[in-house]
Order: structure tokens, then sequence, then C-alpha cells
């Protein structure tokens, strides 16, 4: 049995992460600017705004226009970064994403803080369940969801130089903290955190802290369990997810609907690359409700013990 | 190219881009007169007298931009700019077929000049602010023009961008209305009415002027006001006839969207010699 060699320790948000190299980025170039709806204190952008007032650009609480005035920078040669809840910019800006930035393949970056449903009380208006799937319905959009503090700012410098529009997802929740700063990160290229046998459990955002703790869950059970982080959802790495697929039983979880996020894509991997048994966890075709965030995921199952059972659910069919 | 400040001449060249409209949408057997004959006058004054541009070096960072809202009016966009020497006037007429750079509704990635993918209705006078603001930051002296249609500004999209403009005194920034008073299903005042219009412009807090459309010097005179203008962005709500020089087009809501028969291209032309 392999060791789990990833110590969880408290961390911070993504989102905070988000505003904090944001920060860094624009006292590195001043071509960054940042476009915000009336949420920069909840997505960290207003320690961009304090630094780099003449940079920073309040749009009010318009997200259609946000992400078209982003463009509009982009175009004009501007590291132009919009952000608002994940649920208002993918959604109210959704026509301006694809006419805007997508069609005419302009730079622009879009962030989505407070994702999925660990945002707790404010409940399923607030929640975005479906970003993963609206962003990777654009056609040459880069759509990432770091897991931790660390991969949020490696994430962030490569989306910032890379020439085409991007989607980064981050979260209002602490995360547990993964990766130290030694680690480096590829678009593309997914993160095999734990070597395993039996099964391997794939993820993105905070599932992948989710699936390390359910290694241990099933390793008490003699069961041997690998961890990927599949940190790029867009452009997806094929090759790691038919390696894993070398075991004969995957789960894939993520904190959005099952029906149309990261599960959907590896299955449409496995099935022109290497057939394998999967299961799913995730948000089953529903609205979820007010909570905190821990009774939310409690009830809504994204956590080590519903990955743990998807696994053996899986080894269970693989062993027929 | 030849720019021009004399009316006269720049007449004779929206007389030119008429004739090129109305033969490319005959050509195509589908397309947008109505919209493009109205914007005829204001496209010619810009990219002929006022826009600073120049097609041998259409990157320039200084260069003027401009956005098409009403991108289905792309005719007399594509004219225009062939006029100026960015793209070929011979192709014209390859308009809307496979292959061709000019594309049903302005696409940058078929010509790299224009500044904006346009299309969908509402999305121009955001993108030409946010161009307004890159230019502000970087100290140039870029301005932006967008044109919209009457019937393009009851999206809501319009009125956030307005708010934007005022609220960031982008006087850098303007915006045209092509104010002929039709749209696809008819009147405007019968789909959707967007009087008071100028009262609504002013309510948001830009410096509007009204203006005859078709008027060269009238529109110079506004575009000039529109520079003197600081400290808020400048609308011109221009009125135009929709079909304008069609004597059968004109203000006729059936040329919104429909391309002359070859009959009536051949009428169409004596009428624009």
């Amino acid at each position: 049995m392999v060791a789990n060699k990833f110590e969880l320790k408290p961390g911070g948000a993504t989102r905070e992460a988000f505003g904090k190299t944001l920060v860094e980025l624009g006292r590195e170039s001043k071509d960054v600017v940042v476009c915000d709806a009336d949420l920069s204190k909840s997505t960290y952008t207003h320690l961009f705004a304090k630094e780099f007032p003449e940079r920073f650009f309040s749009c009010g609480i318009a997200e259609s226009n946000m992400v078209a005035i982003g463009a509009g920078l982009a175009s004009a040669g501007k590291t132009a970064f919009v952000s608002s809840f994940s649920a208002f910019v993918l959604n109210k800006g959704f026509e301006q994403l694809r006419v805007t930035a997508a069609y005419p393949n302009v730079p622009l970056k879009v962030v989505g803080t407070h994702s999925g449903i660990s945002i707790g009380e404010d409940g399923p208006s607030q929640m975005s369940i479906e970003d993963i799937s609206l962003a990777c319905s654009l056609p040459g959009f880069s759509v990432f969801s770091p897991a931790d503090e660390v991969s949020m700012a490696a994430i962030m410098r490569l989306a910032t130089a890379h020439p085409g529009p991007v989607f980064i997802r981050a979260g209002r929740a602490k995360t547990l903290s993964i990766y130290g700063p030694e680690q480096t990160f590829e678009i593309g290229k997914a993160i095999e955190l734990v070597t395993g046998t039996d099964v391997v459990l794939i993820a993105h955002g905070l599932m992948v802290a989710e699936s390390l703790k359910a290694v241990d869950l099933l390793a008490a059970e003699g069961i041997s369990a690998g961890v990927v982080d599949m940190h790029t959802i867009k452009p997806i790495d094929r090759d790691a997810i038919t390696r894993a697929a070398q075991v004969g039983a995957i789960v894939v979880s993520e904190e959005h609907l099952v029906d149309c996020g990261l599960g959907v894509r590896v299955a449409q991997v496995l099935s022109e690359t290497k057939p394998c048994i999967v299961e799913y966890v995730g948000v089953e075709n529903t609205y979820a409700e007010s909570g905190t965030p821990d009774a939310v995921l409690d009830k809504y199952g994204l956590r080590a013990a519903n990955i743990a059972a998807a696994a053996k659910r899986a080894i269970a069919r693989k062993r027929g | 190219m030849n720019k021009t400040s004399n009316p006269q001449d720049l007449a004779q060249i929206a007389k030119r881009v008429r004739r090129e409209i109305v033969s490319m949408i005959t050509a195509a057997k589908s397309g947008h007169p109505g919209g493009s004959l109205s914007a005829t006058e204001i496209l010619v004054t810009l990219y002929f007298d006022v826009m600073k541009h120049d097609p041998a070096n259409p990157k320039w960072a200084d260069r003027d931009r401009f956005v098409l809202g009403k991108g289905h009016a792309c005719p007399v966009l594509y004219s225009v700019m062939a006029e100026c020497g960015y793209t070929p006037l011979d192709k014209l007429n390859t308009f809307r077929q496979l292959g061709s750079i000019y594309q049903g509704h302005p696409d940058v990635r078929f010509i790299p000049a224009l500044e904006a993918s346009t299309g969908s209705l509402g999305e121009g006078l955001s993108l030409g602010l946010g161009m307004a603001c890159a230019a502000r930051l970087n100290g140039s002296p870029s301005r932006s023009y967008v044109v919209l249609g009457d019937g393009e500004i009851q999206e809501g999209q319009i009125w956030e961008a307005a708010m934007f403009g005022a609220f960031h005194k982008l006087d850098n920034a303007v915006c045209i209305v092509d104010y002929n008073k039709i749209q696809l299903d008819g009147f405007t005042k019968d789909i959707m009415d967007v009087e008071p219009l100028a009262d609504k412009w002013r309510a948001f807090g830009w410096h509007t002027i009204e203006v005859d459309g078709h008027s060269i010097p009238a529109l110079q005179a506004a575009f000039a006001e529109a520079s003197a203008t600081k400290g808020k962005p400048t609308v011109l709500v221009a009125h135009t006839i929709k079909g304008k020089g069609v004597s059968f087009m004109e203000n006729n809501p059936k040329f919104h969207g429909t391309a002359p028969t070859a009959a009536e291209c051949e009428q169409a032309l004596k009428e624009l010699a």
C-alpha cells in the first residue's frame, strides 16, 4: 500500500489566493486591469482596487456589461480580469462570454468565486453548480478549478500568460492545503497525487482534499486508491485519465452537477481510449439549500465517506 | 486612402457606398439593406474625415476604434473599409458566401482590421467603452466610436453600458444611434417605443446631440462638438431614414432584412447613379 504522502493542513480560501495573486500580477505589469460588479469585498479584488484604483473598473451590479467591458479592455491589449460570484458572471454574462470573448478569441480572464454549494447559507440562487459545463462549452476557453491556495496562485500565473480566454473557478470556503510551494503546475497536465492499484479517485476543487481523505478511509479497509487532481478541466489530460483506467475502476468527484461536469468529460475520454467502470460523486439533478457549508456538503453527499462508498461500488462492479 | 473634409466629396463616396451595398446584398440574395443605407453618411464621415486611422497600419496603437453594434448592417462597414483600402473592393460581391472575408456579420477572424465581432445586439457599446478605458490608461488620444441601431437599444445591456460610460467620464467615447425608426418586425414605436430618446441619454449623463444623420456637415459639426466635450461621453441621436437613397426601400420595414431582386437592384442602381 502506498502511503498518502500529502498531509492536509488548514489553508485559506481560493478566492483569497486569487485576490492576493492579482495584486502581485498588478505590481509586475501595469497592463493588468480588473473589472468588478459590486462584490470586490467578497471576491478579494478589493485588494487590487486599493493598490491600483486607476486600473480597477467598478461596473456596478451589471455582469453582462462587465464581461463586455473586460473584453473591450482585452481587445485593446490589456490583461483584463473580470470577476464576480461564479453563478453571476457565468450565467448573467454567458452571452457576452460567448460573443465578445470566445468567438473572437479575446484573451479575457474570467474568475468566478463562491462556486459550488460550499457557499452554504446564501443558498441556491448564489450556488454555481453549472459553471464548469457552461465554461467548457465555449470554444477556445481554458477552464481551471484549483484545489488550494498554492494551486490557485500558480494557475493564475499560467492563465495570465496564456494567450486565450480562461475561466478559473474559486470557492468561498477555506480549503485544506495540499501543495507545498515547490509544486509545479502545467496547463492541461493533471497531478497524480497518490498511486493506487484498486481504484483511482479523480477530482477538482475542494473534492481533491476529500479524495485524499477517502484514500485513508479506503486503506483502513485494505483498498488501495489513487488520486488525480484534474485542476485543468479543459483542455483535459487524456493521458492521465487513460492511465487511471488501467486499474479498472474510477470515481470522479466534483462540487458541480454530475450531469454536465468533469465526470462526463472523463467518461467521454474513456469511451475513446480505454473503457472503464466509473462512479460519480456530485450534485444530482437538483438545487441544494441553505445551511452551514459543512451541513450542506454532508447532506448533498460531497464528502470523503461518499467518495469511499462510490469507490467500493466501482470495485464491486469491476469484480463482477 | 485619401481623407477629405469636403462634404461634396464625402457625398460622392456615400453614393458609391450605397451602390456597393445594394449590389452586394443582391448578389448574396440575403442581408440587411435598410439599416446599411441609413447609416451610410455616418460611416463615410467617420472613416473618411473624422477618425484617425491608417489602412496601411491597421494595428496602429493610437488609432481610433470603430465598433458596429448593429452588426447586421455590415454591408455599409464592408463597403467603407474596402473604399479605404483595408479589404478588396472587387470581392464585395462574395458577401455571405462560404470562404468570403465578408461574413454575414462582422467577424475579426476573417478581417483582423475589424475591432470587434458583432451581430448579437446590445454588446458593442460595452466593447467600445472598454477600449476607451484602455486608451485613457495608456494616455493615448485614441477615441471610440460605436454605432447602434434604434431597435438595438431595447437591449438592457446598452443602459448598463450607458451608466458605465457616464460614471467613468469617458469623454473619449462617442455613441451614434442610427435612429431610422424601423426594426425587423415593423416600426420601432409599435414594437417597443424608445422615446423620449434624447431625454433618456441625457438622464443617463451623456452629452446628447440630435442631428440629421444624412447631413454630412451636420455630422461633422456634431463629431467636432463631441471631441470638444470634456468629462462625459457624447451620444449622437442621428435621425435617419431606413433604406435612404432607394425610393422603394425608404421607410419600408420589408427592406430591413430582405435582399432586392435583380430588377429591384437595377432600379436602385439607376436611382443611385
